[in-house]
């Protein structure tokens, strides 16, 4: 059913759809809502789930992780400082092959404090054994979660899901939302079987200590799921499509890039402005695209490889850094093509958007028109360099 | 050979503790108290690495352990999936750390835990230092306690501050039940964990675990020396049921015949003005919580 | 198929910590034994077998010699003698 929703409500209510029996959140600018409409829904008796309010991220990431390890569905959500907070038991998770899903709303990090959009909190976490998914709008952010919950508990793939959707835009923007009945969700999310978890009936240990003989092994195995995910990804977003009606590639979505001499690579709500640039573009006769990355972990290095391969310049647009280094979403691209005979001759990386500034039409019309033959290393868009005049003696 | 009591020991045969490990038989005597309908989450430390280095476990309950300080965390999460299930009722949780896990980096988690009113015994094994990774000082080490990173030298004699009175920290949190337990009285220890999972809401049960080779003492002595830390009154072996105190009676010893027997002491022995220091922490204890037995000690 | 993570209740029994022993082992002598069971529950292992009174036996694959048992035994009917007498 359509609904004219605040990004936050539409989450909420496709994860109440979703039936998850632990909820437990720790509140932080711009997540909040999403933890507040669950909330609500809880003490209304709409959705039987044992919300727990906790102390801190740290503990919400541990009361799923202790919730998840005996067999329930969980859930929680945060942003920023919370989810750095919260580090280690998201690797910890990872580590356990646990199920969780986690909404993060991305917000810039501290120091020095900034509650606006950017995607310098989750960007970092990507070598935590997550499959990160980013959203472009509301309905893609809520669609996500429902596809994170049927990735997570594929018992071939029992990994974590982070959704990233950009904070603010997606939690606080409101966009016309289909909301799907709970005879439809259940079609297409059965009821949480775990392969393994904490019962009387068949007690084991999870988490022992694991030393150099038997460690490694445990690694190799996520990183060889991660493989096996970027099959599972389309097929569950093609029966999605079957369900829903709505399509979704899962790994990446080139938009006119078929005949493109310029395509700008992009995670998150930005696609929607580069999309609409591109059009504009287009009708001046500019052979510009756009490819959207929404799986960042797995990296679908062989699908931006066959995309991309055959157009001559490409600008990665990072709302990230990897400071002292390449910015890191345009390091990962242009190892996609390292070595490769057939390839963009020029990969041009650009920064923006950080801390919640604006990135506009004329923003993307301006990297646009910097992807020359010049490559560009970690050009900075919109800089206010007057800012970095002020001394402090 | 059939073993009936190596197999009925919910804690089995086989970890890797020190020989005279005050820990492990503190934790044996939990969980055989407890039952086998008990899901344990467990903090990093002694106990978890000398019991789950895989692929061997002497646990016979289900065992989680995750972090250091999160296993009051965890457990609640645990709480709130078995009541999601409908299962709590007939199943018991606890949730275990050394004193490093529970009053300094733990202290968060199981406050939380405990502000929450989750149904969940939190055992704290007081050992009285972060021994698993090498007897450093941590907010349950007693005054004056040589530890490696207090330790005695021309400068200093060992750990300035004294043990954070952390069962008073649980107990102004308004739960049911706050106990402390000494392996030195294994029986006691079995009879407070059986009325903590007898009652519904947080308790927290901290039992004093003697350490041969943290507190320098030799493996046979450690229910001795666990015997003298109560005997002398610098380990009180209370209950507060809804913050109502029992203690256990005492016939005060000199604090002296504690430090004595143990060589993260030693340097004490010569310097009386450290002893009266350490028998004021005595005394205080022996009037706040009205320890002195009018006649000769229970048995 | 995701490598070593869950360990199997009470898979600790296959290892022999007997074999830690080096000094002594305790010798039950039988005599005066009143079936109280402090040996056994303060033994650190849990590797003492307290089924019978005045009739208790240790499970030497597993008991490491630290002596708890002879110490605590209110009758003196444990003692630790040498491994190499045993």
């Amino acid at each position: 059913m359509k609904e004219f929703l605040e990004g936050s409500q539409a989450i909420a209510k496709m994860v109440k759809l979703c039936r998850p029996g632990v909820i437990s959140a720790y509140p932080i600018t711009p997540q909040t809502h999403i933890v507040e409409e669950l909330a609500q829904f809880v003490s209304n008796g709409e959705l039987d789930s044992q919300f727990i309010n906790v102390e801190s991220e740290h503990s919400a990431a541990s009361v799923v992780l202790g919730a998840s390890a005996t067999g329930v569905r969980v859930f929680s959500a945060t942003s920023s400082q919370g989810l750095f907070y919260m580090q280690e038991v998201i690797f910890n998770i990872a580590g356990l092959r646990l199920p969780v899903v986690l909404a993060c709303a991305n917000r810039a990090i501290s120091a020095p404090i900034n509650i606006w959009n950017d995607q310098q909190d989750s960007v970092p976490l990507r070598d935590a054994g997550w499959i990160q998914l980013y959203a472009e709008d509301v309905q893609e952010t809520a669609d996500l979660h429902l596809i994170a919950y049927r990735l997570a508990e594929d018992k071939n793939i029992m990994l974590p899901v982070m959704v990233c959707m950009d904070g603010f835009t997606l939690t606080h923007g409101i966009e016309t939302v289909d909301i799907p009945s709970q005879e439809l969700v259940d079609k297409y999310l059965p009821p949480y079987k775990a392969p393994y978890k904490l019962d009387t009936e068949n007690p084991i240990t999870i988490g022992p200590l694991v030393d150099a003989d038997y460690y490694m092994e445990t690694r190799y195995a996520i990183e060889q799921t991660m493989k096996d995910v970027l099959k599972a990804i389309p097929k569950a977003t093609a029966e999605f499509a079957k369900v829903f009606g709505r399509e979704y590639n899962g790994l990446i979505e080139g938009y006119r890039i078929s005949d493109a001499d310029k395509v700008i690579v992009a995670m998150g709500s930005v696609c929607g402005t580069i999309k609409d640039t591109v059009d504009e573009l287009r009708k001046k006769g500019k052979k510009v695209g756009l490819l959207k990355i929404t799986s960042y972990r797995p990296f679908p290095i062989q699908e931006i490889y066959e995309a991309l391969k055959g157009v001559p310049r490409l600008a990665v647009l990072d709302r990230a850094l990897s400071l002292g280094s390449y910015a890191p979403l345009a390091s990962e691209v242009r190892a996609v093509f390292f070595g490769k005979k057939k390839k963009p001759s020029v990969i041009s990386s650009f920064v923006a958007g950080l801390g919640g500034r604006d990135i506009t039409k004329d923003s993307i019309k301006n990297i646009f028109s910097m992807l020359t033959n010049k490559e560009r290393a970690g050009e900075f868009i919109d800089l206010k360099p007057e800012l970095l005049q002020e001394k402090y003696e | 050979m059939s073993d009936p009591t190596v197999k009925k020991n919910l804690f089995s045969v086989g970890h890797t503790g020190c020989a005279g490990c005050g820990q492990v038989m503190a934790a044996r005597a939990v969980i055989n108290s407890a039952g086998p309908n008990t899901i344990i989450a467990n903090s990093t430390g002694c106990l978890e690495v000398l019991s789950t280095k895989y692929p061997e476990t002497a646990w016979e309950v289900p065992f989680i352990h995750s972090l250091f300080e999160n296993s009051a965390a965890v457990a609640s999460g645990v709480e709130a999936a078995l009541i999601y299930l409908g299962k709590k009722d007939t199943t018991n949780i606890i949730a275990q750390g050394g004193d490093g896990g529970t009053a300094d980096i733990g202290l968060q988690a199981l406050s939380g835990m405990l502000e929450r009113g989750h149904d969940i015994l939190y055992v704290c094994y007081d050992n009285e230092a972060y021994m698993n990774t090498g007897v450093q000082r941590s907010g349950l080490t007693p005054f004056k306690t040589n530890t490696s990173t207090s330790p005695i030298g021309k400068a200093s004699l060992g750990n300035v501050r004294p043990k954070k009175p952390l069962p008073e920290i649980v107990n102004a949190h308004g739960i049911p039940y706050v106990a402390t337990a000494s392996i030195a009285f294994i029986q006691d220890l079995q009879r407070k964990v059986k009325k903590a999972i007898s009652i519904k809401g947080p308790k927290y049960i901290q039992v004093h675990v003697p350490c041969p080779l943290g507190w320098r003492h030799e493996s046979n002595q450690s229910v001795a020396v666990g015997k003298l830390a109560i005997e002398t009154g610098l380990y009180p072996l209370i209950e507060y049921e809804n913050g109502v105190l029992t203690a256990r009676k005492i016939q005060p010893k000199p604090v002296e015949e504690y430090l004595k027997v143990q060589g993260r002491f030693k340097h004490l022995l010569n310097n009386p003005e450290e002893i009266k220091k350490i028998q004021e922490i005595a005394d205080n204890n022996i009037r706040k919580y009205n320890l002195k037995a009018e006649t000769a000690p229970q048995a | 198929m995701f490598g070593p993570l869950i360990a199997k209740a009470g898979s600790s029994k296959a290892n022999k910590t007997g074999s830690w022993r080096t000094d002594s082992r305790p010798k039950f002598l039988r005599k005066n034994c009143i079936g109280c069971k402090i040996c056994s529950g303060v033994c650190p292992e849990g590797c003492i077998i307290d089924e019978e009174k005045n009739n208790y036996s240790c499970d030497y694959a597993y008991c490491k010699g630290c002596g708890l048992c002879a110490v605590s035994c209110p009758k003196s009917d444990i003692v630790m003698v040498k491994e190499k007498e045993a």
